[in-house]
This record gives structure tokens, C-alpha cells and sequence, in this order.
């Protein structure tokens, strides 16, 4: 009863001011299609699994600037590159080359074949070999850098904004003094904090169906998965972010001290959210991503989108979003404490 | 036994930080009547309401309400609470800002429809009532505050400077109103600066620097400091203290 007064408020709210709508639903749209326009992508070292591959050949190799590890048959390479510990293996069998690239990278691809084409080269004692065959366990030889950051950014811009927009009212609500003329109802705490969580929900919910949508089918990212479990994603990622800008915003006492948190506490999740190399990353540094939520959102986009993933294999990534919004939701119950001691 | 609806601050201190804002101030307020807290700005009368609202928390001594202990958020139902500062959601109109505190006190239905039809008539706001509130004046702003204050019917009415920047006629015609409540038993707090206001209550605190420095009916502290104004005997008991 008290939480729907709260939800229809909120809603209210939205709809009086057209702008803010605006910014959490379009403004997405606007910078993912700007980012598809001018993204470029960057090289890498590539890390090569060979399997029985003579080793005059893996010489030719071995002096350029790739990573190599040996493996004794295809199934062993095939697993590695599945838990993405190699980016592609070589087999050669009969005088065929025959090339794997885990593929969902279209830049470390790139850096692959570029490698793999040294083999094939005719030089002064060996000739040249048959063209190689080359497969993708995922993604395929026309998809883009975007394709690959798309999924994240997705995820980044979700957040970004929701946390944003959240933050702000919330910050409001207290500045206004709207908060303690609410605190002075008999509403509960932990009513403030749900009504808050559902009635910015259903706008999420627009947003999460929106990105989505328009990053697919209007932009053309490639997407191998299920758009309902996209969904499920990008809505758990945007709630996360409801409720850790709420949290945040008891820690600013105006809307420029908000965007004083946004380099603190939303870009470096962008670092940590795959959109670099995080294996390269000091172990510490690492164990700091496991408390983000991006982190957590950009892996299971991707794994829907590039690598067709069901629900199954990123319940564990939706599980760990689930509990940081918990987490983030319990705390902003007891920050109210602040305001009013019952 | 202390009736029901009366309030009784029990040497209620109250600290920020290191700064004491309230020295162990014990008061009765009774129940149905009009009580007046008076005191010049910054001296504590904000900070008193709310412990006695039950929105804050002494930092030692007591609030009761009846026989409860402040701050216990069920008795919020029964408080009416305006605040100093008119909190009110400024993107939303007039008549949404009522739903939405009507539907928190549990309003519904048609008692919600006949209840901010009555606050809005007593406030003289009704032709604003589908206005967003930004687009308001300060004394419609206050007057909307007001309304909201008395939308649940509370057995206990806050105010703190409720007539601040409303006009002459208007500010008659709510005094008016706040007497035909407490008649009918309703306890009303009220802060202010204005003199004849303080007047009109039927008994008086007067706070400085956070203590209590008189306490009783206008003219009980006109006869004890031997003055015939309100504003004289708030000097008098003042300089005593100096
Ligand atoms: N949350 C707070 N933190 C720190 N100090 C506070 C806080 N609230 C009030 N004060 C201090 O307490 C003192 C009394 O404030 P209060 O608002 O109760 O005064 P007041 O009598 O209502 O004044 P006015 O007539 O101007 O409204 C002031 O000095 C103020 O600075
Ligand atoms: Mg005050």
C-alpha cells in the first residue's frame, strides 16, 4: 500500500519531467551508435595451442611475438580454447593446416591469422603449403570490434545511466527535505527503499528493452543468444545500479558531488569489465573486479551475445548481480537509519 | 496518569556532534490544546518539535506520548507534522502531492476525494489544486504544506511557523480553524516568531540558547514579569537569564 503510493509517485514524477526520462532511455541509444561509428579496435598477442606440428614449422612460429603452448590431440586444444586459455590452436595433419580461433574477439583474430600466415608463406627451403582451413568455435570471420565491446558497453551505459538518474532523485529526495517530511509518515524504512527499487524498475525495464533492442536489430550487433535472457541481464545489471547509486548518494550533498563519484565508482568498473585484458591485471587488482556489478553484467552479455550462452552457464554471473543489489538494498535500508533512528 | 494524547519532554537533551542545541528541557503539552513555543532563530524550537514529533532522537532524556516512548515510527500515524521548510515534490502537481501523503497515512477511495477536497478548501487553494507545485508562491507552498499536515485528521497537530508568508485574512481564518480543532481535541505544537500568534496559544514555552527560560499562559508570563505584551515578557525572562 505505502510502497504502490511510493511507486506511482515515482512514476509521476518520470512523467512530469520528460527530460530525465529521456537521458535514462535514449541517451544509451545515442552514444552506442556513435561508439558503432568510429570504434576501432587494438592489437594483442595471441596465445596459440600447436598440436603435432613439426618442429621446423613451430620455429617459423615461435620467433614472432605469439604465445605458444603444445597440446597432445584435438579434443585437449579444443577444451582449452573453450575455457579460453588459448585464442586458436593449429593442427596439421596430411600436409593440411587446419586453424581454430576461439573467435569471439575480432581483434585477436586478426593478430591470429596475421601469426598463422607466416606458416603458409613460401620461403627458400619450404614451399607453399595448401590453403589452411580455418574454423570459429564462436563469433565468424565478419564480425566486428564492435560486435566484441558492444555486449559491454551495453552493459556500461545501463548501468552508467540508471545510476545516474537514481542517484540524483534519491539525492533530491533528501535535499528537498522530502525525505524527512516522508520519514515523518509512519512508511517503514525498508518501504522507502523497495518503493524506490520498483518504481525505477519499471523504467529499467523500458531501458534494458530498449538497449537491447535498438543495439541488435537497429545497429546490427551480432547476437548469438537468447534477447530474453539479454534482457534478464541487463535488467539485473540496471538494478544493481539503482541501488548502488542510491546508496552512493547518501555519501554527496549535491548533484556535482554525484558526478565527483562517477570516475571513482563507474569508470574503473568499465576497466575491470573486460573491455581490456584483465589476465594481464595484478592479482589484487583482479580480486577487486569480483565487487563490481559490471563486471559481472559484461560477462554474461557477452557470453549471450558472442558465445550464444544459456542461462545455465551465466546463473553465476546473474547470481552474483542478484546479491551486490541485495547487498546494496540492505545497506541503503540501514543508511536511512541516518534520518530516522525507527 | 497522563492522559493519552498529552506529550511530556523528560530533561531532553540534544547534541550535535559536540554542540549541545538542547539543555534538559522538560515540558507537559496537554492534551487539546494549543501550545506555543516561542524562542528567536537558531535557539532550538526546530529541533524541539522534532524530538517531540517523534522524528528525531534526544540524545538524553525522554519523550513519552501517553505512556510510549519516542521515537516509535507507529505513533507517526497519529502526528500531523509540517515542517519548516515546505517539502514538497515541486515536479508534481498540487493534487498528486496529496494523493501521494494521503495513500501513506492510508487513505483511500472516497475518503481520500472528500479529505483533500476539505484540506484544499481550508488552505483556500482549491483552483490551484492541478498546478505543479514549482509553479507555486511561497505562501501557496506553505499553505500546501499545511493541508498536507492535516490530511489524516492526526489527534496531533505539528507546526513549525506554519503562518510564515501568508497573508493577513488567510492566517485569521486558519487560527480559526487550529481553535475549532482543538476544541474538538486535537493537541496542536506550534513555533513562531509572530508575537500575536504567541498570543493566541493557550499556553506559552519560551526557549533561548536551547533552555527553557518560561513556561505557562500568555498572561500568567505578562503577570509574572509584569508587562503587557507578549514581546516584553519574552525581553524579560531573556535578560534574567543574560
Ligand atoms: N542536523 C543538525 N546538525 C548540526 N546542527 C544543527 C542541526 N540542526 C540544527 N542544528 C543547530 O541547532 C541550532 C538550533 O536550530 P533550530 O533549527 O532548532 O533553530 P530554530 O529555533 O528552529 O530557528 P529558526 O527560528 O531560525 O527556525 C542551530 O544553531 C543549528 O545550527
Ligand atoms: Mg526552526
Amino acid at each position: 500500500m505505502r510502497i504502490r503510493a511510493l511507486v506511482f509517485r515515482i512514476w509521476r514524477q518520470f512523467l512530469h519531467d520528460k527530460r530525465t526520462l529521456a537521458l535514462m532511455l535514449l541517451a544509451p541509444l545515442f552514444v552506442m551508435t556513435l561508439i558503432s561509428l568510429v570504434f576501432n579496435g587494438s592489437t594483442y598477442k595471441p596465445k596459440i595451442g600447436l598440436i603435432t606440428m613439426p618442429t621446423a614449422l613451430s620455429q617459423r612460429l615461435a620467433t614472432e611475438s605469439v604465445t605458444l603452448s603444445s597440446y597432445a590431440s584435438p579434443a585437449s586444444a579444443l577444451s582449452a580454447l573453450k575455457n579460453q586459455s588459448i585464442d586458436a590452436y593449429v593442427d596439421f595433419h596430411h600436409g593440411q593446416l587446419t586453424i581454430k580461433l576461439e573467435g569471439s574477439d575480432p581483434s585477436t583474430n586478426q593478430a591470429v591469422l596475421m601469426d598463422l600466415q607466416k606458416l603458409t608463406q613460401p620461403t627458400t627451403t619450404h614451399q607453399a603449403f595448401k590453403q589452411p582451413m580455418i574454423s570459429y568455435l564462436y563469433g565468424s570471420a565478419s564480425m566486428t570490434s564492435f560486435d566484441n565491446f558492444g555486449p559491454v558497453l551495453i552493459g556500461f551505459f545501463a548501468f552508467f545511466f540508471v545510476f545516474l538518474v537514481a542517484g540524483i532523485s534519491f539525492l533530491n529526495e533528501r535535499t528537498t527535505g522530502t525525505l524527512d517530511r516522508l520519514l515523518a509518515t509512519p512508511i517503514k524504512r525498508y518501504e522507502v527503499v523497495l518503493g524506490y527499487v520498483l518504481g525505477y524498475g519499471v523504467f529499467t525495464i523500458v531501458q534494458a528493452f530498449l538497449i537491447t533492442w535498438f543495439s541488435v536489430d537497429i545497429l546490427g550487433m551480432m547476437m548469438t543468444g537468447s534477447l530474453f535472457v539479454l534482457l534478464i541481464v541487463t535488467l539485473l545489471l540496471s538494478m544493481s545500479a539503482l541501488t548502488f547509486g542510491m546508496f552512493i548518494s547518501s555519501f554527496a550533498n549535491s548533484e556535482f558531488q554525484i558526478m565527483q563519484f562517477i570516475p571513482i565508482v563507474v569508470v574503473p568498473q568499465l576497466f575491470f569489465s573486460g573491455l581490456f585484458n584483465i589476465a594481464t591485471m595484478a592479482p589484487w587488482l583482479r580480486w577487486l573486479s569480483y565487487l563490481m556489478p559490471l563486471y559481472y553484467g559484461a560477462d554474461a552479455m557477452r557470453n549471450v551475445m558472442i558465445r550464444g550462452k544459456s542461462i545455465d552457464v551465466i546463473g553465476i554471473d546473474l547470481l552474483f548481480l542478484l546479491a551486490l543489489s541485495l547487498v546494496f538494498i540492505v545497506l541503503n535500508v540501514v543508511t536511512l537509519r541516518k534520518y530516522r533512528k525507527v | 496518569m497522563p492522559n493519552k494524547e498529552s506529550i511530556v519532554a523528560d530533561h531532553v537533551t540534544r547534541r550535535f556532534g559536540k554542540k549541545t542545541i538542547l539543555k534538559e528541557i522538560s515540558l507537559e503539552v496537554f492534551s487539546s490544546e494549543i501550545f506555543g513555543l516561542l524562542g528567536p532563530s537558531g535557539s532550538g524550537k526546530t529541533t524541539l518539535v522534532k524530538l517531540l514529533a517523534g522524528i528525531d532522537e534526544a540524545s538524553s532524556g525522554s519523550v513519552y506520548m501517553g505512556n510510549i516512548t519516542l521515537p516509535r515510527r507507529e505513533m507517526l500515524s497519529k502526528i500531523g507534522y509540517m515542517a519548516q521548510s515546505d517539502a514538497l515534490y515541486e515536479e508534481l502537481t498540487a493534487q498528486e502531492n496529496l494523493d501521494f501523503f494521503a495513500s501513506l497515512f492510508g487513505l483511500s477511495g472516497k475518503t481520500k476525494r472528500r479529505r483533500i477536497e476539505e484540506v484544499m478548501a481550508l488552505v483556500n487553494l482549491q483552483d490551484a489544486i492541478k498546478k505543479l507545485v514549482s509553479s507555486f508562491s511561497g505562501g501557496m507552498k506553505r499553505r500546501l504544506s499545511l493541508a498536507i499536515a492535516l490530511l489524516h485528521q492526526p489527534k496531533i497537530l505539528i507546526l513549525d511557523e506554519p503562518t510564515v508568508g501568508i497573508d493577513p485574512i488567510l492566517r485569521v481564518s486558519i487560527w480559526n480553524e487550529l481553535r475549532a480543532m482543538s476544541d474538538e481535541g486535537t493537541t496542536i505544537i506550534i513555533t513562531t516568531h509572530v508575537m500575536d500568534e504567541a498570543d493566541k496559544c493557550d499556553r506559552l514555552a519560551m526557549i533561548r540558547n536551547g533552555s527553557l527560560i518560561a513556561l505557562g499562559s500568555p498572561d500568567a508570563l505578562k503577570q509574572e514579569t509584569n508587562t503587557s505584551t507578549i514581546e516584553q515578557a519574552f525581553l524579560t525572562y531573556g535578560g534574567a537569564q543574560a
